[in-house]
């Protein structure tokens, strides 16, 4: 790898950001963060609760300003940690609504959307409202409407928080499907070390608030990936370290 | 709805109990059954009228909506609007609605015109209020959202906050169709030669007393029917808005 440099699709140098939080209040966020992420790669960012991780998406996304240091990055669409739909529009036109944010017709872009219901296994639920999907397939309409935002970087926040331990692990492989037939940069933000593992080309470790990067792991498992990988275990176990809950 | 015509009944035999017990002179408060009475003699009278007050309440209605769903879009986007125009519309629904009514006659005669400017002026308000309270409390997320993948800000809002507004704009349309009605009396009974609110006045010199009381059920009766009505457009228009708790 270090002979290949790779040109690298968002980066973060020394990105501080402090956010008001109530009128008096304003707290640190964003340490001093310093990251990239190569063109194409998965970068997995994982630390602990309330750490500044969406906020950190939402920096690379472009959706907030940081207070000091610079962002250099492709055109991010980000899918938030709520889905986000729109509760009277269809499952269709709902992952249609990036297509219709950038301008096209109702009718093109529900014709685009509509190539992405088989392929993320939710075909035959275009004409469902959100209030009638489970979570599991409201989050792959979600997705669907990252994706077909068309930008070269993805920004995906705990993408599959709301699902069961059984759903993950389906869910798993729809994103890595989607993922390497993509070529996109992706960003993935869990809570879920394991799952950082089996899907990332690189993990970023954050401290608790205000986040820095404590670690940047190179992740060298070749892929496919399965959970009962001695090296996918032992990296685990060293990231849950780095987090302060190895034992 | 079984249950409110059993109420109906209880207050109706209530009523008729009264008049007889007590032997109220009919000129002071005729009993139900001579208000029947009256709605079946007058049937032809109170059919014409009712058209006419039907007609001038819808005209005004839908004049109501088109000036509340552009005042509250207009307030919702622009900072200047909501500093000028908001406070002039508080303003005019302060004005003694019976004495704008005669002016307006004065300047516009007897037709249909002054009679749809009274109706609109009772009934926007409340449409322009829960559009804009609807608006408010659209979830920020979703705009922001709309933007970040592109949108501008009036794409934004036909994605988003229009569609939300919806239900809040019928919200306001329930309160505003009861209003208008009191609304088509006032302006009636300001100058016109037909409709319930002119029959009701003229009853009263008359002393016509079941008149006016039948003239008033009909009115009640066109209230009701267009309150279902408007429930019955928001079920079609907003099926994503299970919104039972404010109909029928
Ligand atoms: N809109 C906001 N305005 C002000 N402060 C905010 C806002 N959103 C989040 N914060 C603050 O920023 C800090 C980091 O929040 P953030 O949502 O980025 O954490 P997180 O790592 O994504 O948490 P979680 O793992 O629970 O999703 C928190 O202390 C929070 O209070
Ligand atoms: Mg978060």
């Amino acid at each position: 790898m270090p002979n290949t440099p790779v040109a690298s699709a968002v980066t973060l140098s020394d990105v501080v950001l402090t956010r008001r939080v109530n009128r008096s209040q304003q707290i640190e966020v964003l340490d001093s963060v310093t990251l990239s992420a190569a063109e194409g790669s998965t970068v997995a960012i994982v630390g602990p609760s309330g750490c500044g991780k969406s906020t950190l998406l939402e920096v690379a996304c472009g959706m907030l300003k940081p207070t000091s240091g610079t962002v250099t990055a492709q055109p991010a669409a980000m899918m938030a940690q709520r889905d986000l739909l729109l509760p009277w529009a269809t499952a269709l036109d709902n992952a249609a609504l990036a297509l219709r944010a950038a301008g096209l017709s109702r009718d093109d872009a529900r014709d685009q959307a509509a190539d992405w219901f088989p392929k993320l296994g939710i075909a035959g639920f275009e004409n469902v409202r959100p209030a009638q999907l489970s979570g599991g397939m409201r989050q792959r309409v979600a997705f669907a409407r990252t994706l077909l935002a068309g930008r070269p970087v993805i920004a995906l926040d705990e993408p599959f928080a709301a699902l069961d331990a059984l759903s993950r692990i389906e869910a798993r492989a729809w994103l890595s499907d989607a993922l390497a037939a993509g070529g996109r940069t992706a960003l993935l933000v869990t809570h879920d070390v394991e799952e950082a593992v089996l899907l990332a080309d690189r993990i970023i470790v954050l401290s608790p608030r205000p986040a820095k990067v404590v670690e940047s792991l190179s992740v060298e498992i070749a892929k496919p990936r399965r959970r009962s990988d001695p090296q996918v275990v032992a990296m685990r176990q060293s990231i849950l370290e780095l987090l302060g809950a190895g034992q | 709805m079984i249950r409110a015509v059993l109420v109906a009944a209880v207050l109706l035999g209530a009523w008729e109990l009264y008049c007889r017990l007590s032997g109220i002179d009919p000129l002071v408060l005729p009993a139900p059954h001579q208000v029947v009475a009256a709605l079946w003699n007058d049937r032809s009278l109170l059919a014409s009228d009712l058209l006419s007050t039907a007609g001038e309440v819808a005209a005004g209605l839908v004049a109501a909506l088109l000036f509340a769903l552009l005042a509250a879009i207009s307030i919702h986007l622009s900072r200047t609007m909501r500093r000028s125009l908001y406070p002039v519309l508080v303003a005019s629904q302060t004005l003694p609605i019976p004495v704008v009514a005669s002016l307006l006659v004065v300047w516009l005669g007897y037709d249909l015109g002054p009679k749809v400017a009274i109706i609109a002026l009772v009934a926007f308000f409340p449409v322009v209020v829960a559009t804009l309270g609807a608006l408010a409390k659209t979830d920020p997320e979703l705009p922001r959202l709309v933007r970040a993948l592109g949108a501008g800000r009036a794409r934004t809002f036909w994605l988003v906050e229009a569609p939300a507004a919806i239900p809040g704009a019928f919200d306001g349309l329930r309160i505003a169709v009861v209003l208008s009605v009191i609304g088509a009396v006032f302006a009636e009974q300001a100058g016109s030669e037909s409709g319930l609110g002119h029959t009701i006045q003229q009853a009263l010199p008359q002393l016509l007393m079941s008149r006016a009381y039948a003239a008033v059920i009909v009115l009640s009766a066109l209230a009701l029917a267009l309150f279902g009505l408007i429930g019955l457009i928001e079920r079609l228009l907003v099926p994503w808005a299970r919104v039972q708790g404010s109909q029928l």
